[in-house]
């Protein structure tokens, strides 16, 4: 399945500046808690988890539950301390998983 | 009419009961204020919960329970001797009490998460602040919704 995925990265940042990230993917985030019209349960469709790796280095995770929105949308900072590259790993049911990365020149 | 204990109002509310027990098994089963605590108790064990530090923002009116903007800033230096370890946030309502997780640490440089939420109905919503120290914090919200989620039938 493919998913479109938005990231908002500065491109440049100066070392130690407190940069803000925006992330947002395309998907259903179906909660498992509802009827169709024939009255059976949707079965749950959801991304569980976004994990945020700053050359390499885990920075940021966080856990997603049926109460967050259709298309994923979340918004954190984390501190530029070298040039390099953000890895951004979406995971959920049904084998979901999606990576993108996003690159940053610290001046 | 009296003889047969059969009178207007008795048959209406027997029709409204018969009405309410078809209508139950079809919407989303709400969670109770005690899931809420015990998802609360399953991070926070046994300590103490301290009200401040933390931050909620939320509308308090909502038109659309589907997207809710949200956020969470925490007041803390991050350092690392000084930081925000984790960000619960738990709903009242919703059939299921946990809403996010977020995992932070010093590299964060400022505690501050925003996220778009579903909310089923006019609810509480607490966040909750996990500190290095292992002290918790947490901030409530009110927040009033006129057109739920999650309850609609989808138009397939």
């Amino acid at each position: 399945m493919s998913a479109r995925a938005l990231i908002n990265v500065p491109k440049t940042a100066k070392r130690g500046e407190v940069i803000e990230i925006r992330t947002l993917i395309s998907h259903i985030m179906e909660t498992g808690f509802r009827h169709g019209t024939n009255g059976q349960s949707i079965p749950r469709d959801i991304i569980t988890s976004l994990t945020v790796r700053y050359n390499g280095e885990e920075i940021f995770s966080t856990l997603l539950y049926p109460a967050i929105a259709a298309n994923p949308f979340v918004t954190f900072s984390t501190v530029a301390t070298e040039s390099g590259t953000l890895t951004f790993t979406w995971e959920g049911d049904n084998g979901f998983s999606v990576t993108e990365e996003a690159k940053i020149v610290v001046a | 009419m009296n003889d047969l204990n059969l009178t207007r109002r008795g048959v209406l509310l027997a029709a409204s009961g018969i009405a309410a027990g078809a209508a139950l098994p079809a919407p989303a089963r709400a969670n109770t204020p005690g899931q809420m605590e015990a998802a609360i108790r399953s991070v926070a064990g046994q300590a103490k919960i301290q009200k401040g530090k933390v931050t909620l923002d939320l509308p308090p009116l909502v038109e659309n329970g589907n997207t809710v903007s949200m956020s969470v800033t925490v007041d803390s230096p991050m350092t690392r001797e000084n930081h925000v370890r984790a960000i619960h946030v738990f709903n009242e309502k919703n059939p299921q009490p946990n809403v996010i997780t977020v995992r932070l640490g010093p590299r964060a440089g400022k505690a501050h998460v925003a996220t778009r939420i579903r909310l089923a109905d006019t609810q509480k919503v607490i966040a909750i602040a996990e500190m290095s120290d292992g002290s918790f914090w947490s901030d409530t919200q009110e927040v009033i919704v006129t057109l739920a989620a999650c309850l609609e039938d989808p138009t397939i």
